[in-house]
């Protein structure tokens, strides 16, 4: 960890309205799955400050390669690289983030014994990988375009094309599992767990925009996510217990 | 017009779906080769210090039924109070970090870890004994946070900052793992309902 410019302060309390609502009848699963009473707020502690550290030791050579994490062979589909910046919300890069990804193939099949969509596996294609930021917060991922698919919800609702985040900042607090979509995608407005989301600013920072410019040529296309994590206060006038 | 503040926010959180172990736990759920060892299956690299315990628990949806998709993490000081990776006299075989699926069948998720020591609070004051909890699911919008007390601290539990502050104390319990006559822990978590567990913004 480099301690000589973070923060002291604790974390920037959570917008709860910007987040989707936990309640949320047409994603039915939320229903019975919400908690109903008020949330007990109080200020961050070392417990939250803190949180796990994890060394590029953890990492594979392959880990962030889906395209050939599973058997060696390349995954069918459109190839693309997904790349960003984990940063706070002050805009300073959160260094050293582990960064978990996890989707289904091209087909929108997830390799999953409780998944029973028709589309066929892909016997090169585990669908998970992971990624540890740089110093500033850039990271970097190359797999295969997910497919969209159907699912027990509605008696027609499908899910976008989609990549799921499970990020690790410095602090417990920060933890934060999210889904990446794609720019374009028609099913975007249709989706109820998307719907979970009030605010359309809010829907828009989970939609990843095609760059050209980050596009590999005759090889894959590019697609590029942020992703902001809490941030800590800042300021030399923190109460201390050992007072001033 | 004021100048702008130039902050950004959070990126809002989504589900983790109903696949989420292929992601954070693939050995866990069939995808063997990708990553030698599923994260935080193992929180103690070698002889640790203090009380080694055993935590078991499910986590239980508002009509009282076990899920059985569910992501439990949890976070936690050492046996001496100090957090791995940030205090530098941590227990080096100690990671205080844990990861459960949940057994398929059963939902029920499994920790072995130890007993963490007392953690001082913001003004100074002692905290009781506890383990920060982060839970995720499909249904799940936002993940869930809470933590573990111990049943058994209660001169601890009785001097702490958070157990005090909240309106109905009747919900305490919600927080405390039980000793079992094994002397393992019993942690149940009720995301809504009657017995509905106290769930933190922090």
């Amino acid at each position: 960890m480099t301690e000589t410019k973070t923060p002291q302060g604790g974390f920037v309390a959570r917008d709860r309205d910007w987040h989707p609502a936990p309640f949320h009848p047409p994603y039915k699963t939320s229903v019975k799955r919400s908690p109903q009473a008020a949330l007990l707020s109080f200020p961050t502690s070392a417990s939250e400050i803190t949180g796990p550290t994890f060394g590029h030791g953890v990492l594979g050579p392959h880990d962030a390669d889906l395209i050939h994490n599973f058997t060696g062979e390349s995954a069918i589909g459109p190839r693309i690289v997904v790349y960003g910046r984990v940063q706070d919300e002050f805009g300073r890069g959160v260094g050293g983030a582990l960064v978990e990804v996890w989707q289904a193939n091209a087909g929108g099949r997830y390799r999953h014994k409780k998944e029973g969509y028709v589309a066929a596996l892909d016997a090169n294609f585990g669908g998970c990988g992971r990624v540890i930021t740089d110093a500033e917060g850039n990271y970097e991922f190359r797999t295969i375009m997910p497919g969209p698919y159907p699912w027990p919800n509605g008696m027609n609702d499908w899910r976008p094309a989609h990549i799921h985040f499970s990020v690790f900042g410095h602090g417990f607090a920060q933890r934060l599992i999210t889904q990446m979509y794609f720019e374009g995608d028609p099913l975007i407005p249709l989706c109820p767990i998307i719907g979970t989301i009030q605010n359309p600013d809010a829907v828009k920072s989970l939609i990843a925009p095609m760059d050209m410019q980050r596009t590999v040529p005759m090889d894959a296309r590019a697609y590029k996510f942020d992703i902001t994590l809490r941030g800590r206060r800042q300021t030399a006038f923190e109460t201390r217990p050992e007072g001033l | 017009m004021v100048q702008s503040l130039n902050e950004l926010k959070e990126s809002p959180s989504q589900t983790a779906g109903p696949y989420v172990h292929i992601g954070c736990t693939p050995n866990f759920c069939g995808i063997g080769g990708v990553y030698p060892e599923d994260l935080g299956a193992r929180m103690k690299t070698g002889a640790v210090q203090g009380e080694e315990i055993v935590i078991t628990g499910a986590v239980h949806d508002g009509m009282g039924m076990a899920l059985k998709d569910a992501l439990v993490e949890i976070w936690q000081a050492d046996a001496a109070g100090k957090f791995p990776g940030h205090d530098a006299d941590a227990d080096a075989n100690f990671s205080g970090f844990g990861r459960s699926p949940g057994d398929m069948e059963t939902g029920r998720f499994r920790f072995d870890t130890v007993k963490p020591g007392r953690v001082r609070w913001p003004d100074g004051r002692w905290q009781a004994p506890h383990i920060s909890v982060w839970i995720v699911a499909r249904g799940i919008n936002v993940g869930l946070q809470t933590r573990i007390y111990f049943s058994d601290e209660a001169e601890a539990n009785a001097e702490d900052p958070i157990l005090a502050r909240l309106e109905h104390q009747m919900r305490v319990p919600t927080l405390m793992a039980q000793k079992q006559d094994d002397g393992t822990y019993l942690f149940d978590v009720h995301i809504q309902g009657p017995d509905e567990t106290v769930f933190f913004d922090i």
